[in-house]
């Protein structure tokens, strides 16, 4: 690793601040940043670690909300199981060590496109919040590492409207523990948003035709008669775009079948 | 450098650190703590896991600034206070839970922490637990039946025997 300051503020406003140096660097548990850190593939000058951030910890439920703190980690979500889906996922995100460290806002700044969290935001509605804004899922994930953040910007929390039913059907490559294809289906009184992670060269998106089907008919057989198109898919080692493909009807399917 | 203060294995301890030091590095070569071992250096491996104000995490992947003022304890620490094997140690000795030992420290660390949160744990509860530790021996069945037998259940036969 290439040597830099380690900041670590108490308050939103003091990671603001300190986010403003040059080349700074949010970091949240680490557990991608370092390893890249080690790779030299970042230089930043400035780490400042959002760990320590009071108001950015804890997940409070409002209703069929639940706000979750941007650093809160993975180990704290899956206990909670207000939004069972939600905290199921983040019971499999890598092994027991990085949910004690990973946070739900590193993962979502960092916007992976194999991670498990950009689905279930993408297929929840969710909102970023951050220290300037509001930005609603849809508007959020621009792409493979890509997001709406601006320089500088931190993710304080999300917010996760709770959906009537939902569910997230993992396809995981057992190397990385990420996901190979994973699909967050959730059912909404006005609809079903699907999402998919791990497939798609452009990151995290939904399926439309799956959606629509969905909505109409909430039950696996709705899907059947729907293809997905390898185009744009990714092609890899692991899988083939035909595979991934076909892996997101699969992983769809299953996710609605155990939708609860 | 930065000097950072924390309590090891009981002891309270400090040093000047670079920002990337790790907490792995701040451990073995400040502290001269050799037994929490790092196997892979990429947050697979898990022989660098140690406990950070009571959870697991992989030591070199977090900053030893971030563990300033945390209650930090490693492998060193486990042995009972006459120095005796402590239960999870002593299962891995009867259980012959290691074969060249070096994931060992992590691996006992991990049972560690997942004892202290499920003390009766099913044995698919253990395997899934140690998703993030490697032995590259591939001597899994007795590392497992070395975490049943610490938390006082039946050893169950393993179906590759």
């Amino acid at each position: 690793m290439y040597n830099f300051d380690v900041e670590k503020p108490g308050t939103i406003a003091e990671a603001a601040a300190a986010m403003g140096a040059d080349e700074a660097q949010a970091l949240g548990g680490g557990q991608t940043l370092i390893p890249t850190l080690k790779q030299r593939l970042a230089s930043p000058s400035t780490l400042v670690s959002l760990r320590g951030v009071a108001e950015m910890q804890g997940i409070t439920r409002d209703g069929d909300s639940l706000r979750i703190g941007g650093a809160t980690t993975h180990a704290a979500v899956a206990a909670d199981g207000s939004y069972p889906a939600l905290s199921a996922l983040a019971a499999h995100i890598g092994d027991p060590a990085v949910r004690n460290r990973g946070t739900i806002g590193g993962s979502l700044a960092n916007n992976d496109p194999a991670a498990c969290y950009p689905a279930a935001a993408l297929a929840s509605g969710a909102t970023i919040v951050t220290n300037t804004r509001e930005i609603a899922a849809d508007d959020y994930f621009q792409g493979m590492f890509e997001t709406a953040l601006d320089e500088g910007e931190i993710i304080t929390a999300v917010r996760f409207p709770i959906p009537q039913a939902a569910h997230y059907e993992k396809f995981v490559q057992p190397a990385s523990r990420f996901a190979l294809v994973g699909v967050f289906v959730a059912k909404f009184a006005d609809g079903v948003r699907v999402a998919v992670t791990g497939a798609s060269n452009e990151g995290v998106h939904r399926w439309a035709e799956a959606e629509a089907a969905l909505s109409a008919d909430f039950s696996a057989g709705a899907i059947d008669g729907l293809s997905v198109s390898a185009d744009n898919l990714i092609a890899d080692l692991h899988g083939s775009a035909a595979y991934r493909a076909h892996l997101v009807k699969v992983m769809t399917g299953r996710a609605v079948s155990a939708a609860s | 450098m930065t000097k950072v203060t924390m309590t090891v294995n009981g002891k309270a301890v400090s040093g000047d650190v670079e920002g990337r030091t790790l907490l792995s590095s701040f451990l073995r070569e400040d502290q001269g703590l050799t037994g929490t071992h790092v196997g892979c250096d990429t947050s697979q491996c898990g022989a660098c896991v140690v406990h950070v104000d009571g959870a697991a995490v992989k030591a070199c992947t977090m900053l030893a600034a971030e563990a300033d003022g945390a209650e930090v304890n490693t492998i060193e620490g486990q042995a009972n206070a006459d120095g005796s094997l402590n239960v999870i140690q002593q299962a891995f000795q009867d259980h012959h839970g290691l074969q060249c030992g070096f994931c060992t420290p992590g691996m006992v660390m991990s049972a560690a922490a997942l004892l202290k949160d499920n003390p009766k744990p099913s044995e698919q509860e253990v395997r899934d637990y140690l998703e993030g530790n490697i032995c590259r021996c591939t001597g899994y069945h007795n590392i497992v039946k070395a975490i049943m037998a610490a938390s006082g259940q039946d050893v169950p036969a393993m179906a590759a025997e």
